[in-house]
């Protein structure tokens, strides 16, 4: 298994830029995964690693050897697209044995192999079975076979579950993220799916126009989003964005939303370019609490048992509160509505990137009392 | 508008029951969803309604009229099948006029025109008129499919997870717009899924199916917090319902239970009053945190403030929220708590 490395990886397409300098570290045995849009580069970084496109400049490191300019077939990596393809004449005995039988590996290892890859995926009951009469799982489950069967450095994939639908896509991401953790192999997933990447990722790289965001751990992602894009395009519902009325004070200590709200600031760490700034808040990180300094009216509650999603008109705008499924809110209601401050996340308006927060929780506590 | 009387109605395909002896009433403008697993049956009470079977026994009536017999296109139903089926070579207008165009229907042009961009207004796509189907992300095509269907005003609208196909997020977008369209229209909506929170979140009342057969019919509430029986309970739970002995919380329970159900997001952690457990997996979502308890041998999954700070590995106390066990018998029937005078 493999350490991939990229460093400042441009990849251009005439006048279009598809990735921009790009340079991260994909750990040894990590389920590293590529998150963005449509369009924001994602599918050509893992093109440029796979050798199935060269960059523009910039270099592309398989455990610390250049590959960059390697052919794809040259580099020891399984590349699973987002179409699984089998040989429909061959039972799936052969199909996973196929890419072994053309390396010439000889017949005896081929078949153990074989079996045991068919008892990782636990598809061993049907190896004998022709591929045309497979439910739609198991034709996934021997195309993956089919990849993995090889022992490459280093697993490739681009939107596997993209074309299935979701009962069987969130099956299929339990057993891939289980078959990762049985073989341990370094794997690059490339997805548009915030929630595929958060259950499956033990890093997520955040792209968006061809830029790399952030890359963190799933968590840290969601609690310390590093740009307005990230934040908003992690988790569901999004972040909460307030605008502050005429930025920030001096003491850094409150600031006044706009609608007039007084709400306590997170001690931040570092000032705002400009003077602007943008409060940004979890639905989860607001309470439905009568005595709470914003108030508003229930405009949707949307119930989904262990938890509800309310949205609340306020003179700050409209805001996505998340709730736990027994606390009351009628639409059309008037509510109030507190605040988790020191869990806000303070963006600057100009360069929509978060400013740092002070580390210290006890400063976060002395802020908000 | 109308009503839908699906009356003790069985499709056999074979040997297989898909639908055993039905019996469901919608009233008119109401949103029900049918939830349940794949192969339950959900889809071919659609398609019972929609004309596309003919069933074995039983009756189907739509507007107190009986079609049992009548074809699909004497029915006044519109289909929304799962994978959005567009002509690639027409705009979105012509996509969206078409239904309009029938000969059957004698619109006028101005009739015509004027729906199409009411319906597009309705379903924010009034920009991408102009637009080739092919030209549209997945989400808009989905739209432009389900615009097609409510152009029409037909007496019944008739979903096949519709939103199935598309991600995450552009279903949280468009299960909130079906359910607006739907109190706008006040239409009468039978809506078949797999997925929870697209029932929950959309339906009046929630009619559960399990092999063929109606579990139980009520609201999301109704049947999240009172379910008939152990697979209902089951059913609407994410992350799963605990089920345990009677004894393992030491709670005091009605005569004849034979299982406790405990909901993820009523164990607590921490609190003095209850039991040793330990934490094997702490699984962070981001808004929500589940964590895998070990009590007594048994595996507990427990829905956690994500602000709460637990390792795993460690020694916790693990309790439940007072009143909210559900106790099932031995044929996993629920008894209500309350008569058991404890």
């Amino acid at each position: 298994m493999a350490e991939i490395r990229i460093e400042k990886l441009h990849k251009a397409f005439g006048d279009f830029i598809a990735v921009r300098d790009s340079t991260m570290t994909i750990q040894d045995g990590h389920f590293f995964v590529l998150l963005g849009p449509s369009g924001c580069g994602k599918t050509t970084t893992l093109r440029m690693i796979a050798g199935l496109e060269f960059p523009t400049s910039g270099s592309v490191f398989l455990d610390n050897e250049d590959v960059t300019y390697r052919r794809g077939r040259d580099r020891d990596i399984a590349f699973v697209f987002q179409m699984f393809a089998l040989y429909p004449h061959m039972n799936c005995y052969r199909n996973l044995a196929f890419p072994l039988i053309t390396q010439g590996t000889p017949r005896r290892e081929v078949r153990e192999r074989v079996i045991e890859t068919a008892r990782l995926l636990r598809i061993e009951h049907l190896l004998k079975r022709p591929v045309g009469g497979l439910a739609a799982g198991d034709r996934q489950r021997i195309a993956l076979g089919r990849a993995i069967i090889r022992r490459p450095k280093a697993f490739l994939m681009d939107e596997p579950l993209g074309a299935l639908d979701t009962e069987f896509r969130d099956l299929m991401c339990q057993e891939l993220r289980g078959l990762h953790n049985r073989i341990d192999a370094t794997t690059v997933y490339v997805t548009h799916d915030q929630v595929e990447a958060m259950s499956m990722g033990d890093m997520i790289a955040v792209m968006h126009e061809g830029d790399l965001l952030q890359v963190a751990p799933p968590q840290e992602l969601y609690d310390n989003p590093a740009t307005l894009f990230v934040a908003n395009f992690i988790g569901s519902p999004p972040m909460n964005f307030l605008d502050v009325e005429g930025g920030l004070e001096s003491d850094f200590g409150r600031a006044r939303l706009v609608g007039g709200i007084e709400v306590t600031m997170p001690t931040l760490a570092e000032r705002p370019k400009g003077n602007a700034v943008v409060y940004g808040i979890r639905p989860e990180h607001i309470l439905i609490d009568d005595h709470g300094p914003l108030r508003g009216r229930v405009f949707g509650v949307e119930y989904m048992g262990a938890r509800q999603v309310v949205t609340v008109d306020t003179d700050a705008g409209r805001l996505k509160v998340r709730t736990g499924g027994s606390v009351s809110a009628v639409v059309g209601e008037t509510v109030g509505l507190d605040v988790m401050s020191p869990r806000a996340v303070i963006f600057d308006r100009e360069t929509e990137r978060a400013l740092a927060r002070d580390a210290s929780p006890a400063l976060a506590e002395a802020a908000h009392g | 508008m109308a009503d839908i009387r699906i009356d003790r109605v069985t499709k056999r395909f074979g040997d297989v029951t898909a639908v055993n002896t039905l019996d469901l009433a919608i009233k008119d403008g109401e949103f029900v969803v049918l939830l349940g697993p794949t192969g339950s049956g959900k889809t071919t009470t659609l398609r019972l309604v929609a004309g596309l079977e003919k069933p074995d026994a039983g009756r189907i009536v739509i507007d107190g009229t009986d079609v049992t017999k009548a074809q699909p296109a004497e029915r006044d139903v519109s289909f929304v099948f799962q994978q959005y089926s567009l002509y690639p070579h027409y705009t979105v207008y012509q996509n969206l006029a078409f239904p309009l165009k029938s000969p059957l229907l004698k619109w006028s042009r101005q009739e015509i025109d004027a729906r199409v961009h009411e319906v597009a207004g309705m379903l924010h796509i009034e920009h991408k008129l102009k637009n080739k189907a092919t030209e549209l992300s997945g989400g808009e095509m989905q739209r432009v499919a389900i615009g097609r269907a409510l152009v029409r005003r037909p007496a019944v609208y008739l979903m096949d997870e519709p939103l199935s196909s598309l991600d995450a997020k552009l279903r949280a977008e468009l299960r909130v717009e079906l359910k607006r369209i739907s109190v706008e229209l006040g239409a009468t909506i039978l809506y078949v899924t797999h997925d929870n929170v697209e029932a929950m979140t959309m339906a009046d009342r929630i009619g559960v199916l399990n092999h063929g057969r109606l579990e139980q019919i009520a609201t999301p509430r109704g049947i999240y917090q009172q379910p008939d029986n152990v697979y209902v309970a089951q059913r609407l739970s994410s992350p799963p319902l605990n089920l345990v002995d009677p004894g393992l919380f030491g709670i005091d329970v009605p005569a004849g239970t034979e299982t406790v159900g405990i909901r993820p997001e009523d164990i607590t952690i921490g609190q003095p009053s209850g039991v040793e457990g330990s934490t094997t997996l702490v699984e962070r979502l981001g808004a929500e945190t589940v964590a895998v308890l070990r009590v007594n041998g048994t595996q507990i999954q427990a829905l956690v403030d994500p602000q709460a700070i637990v390792g795993e590995g460690e020694t916790v106390r693990v309790g439940v929220v007072e009143n909210a066990p559900m106790f099932f018998d031995r044929d996993g029937r629920r008894i209500d708590a309350q008569p058991a005078g404890g």
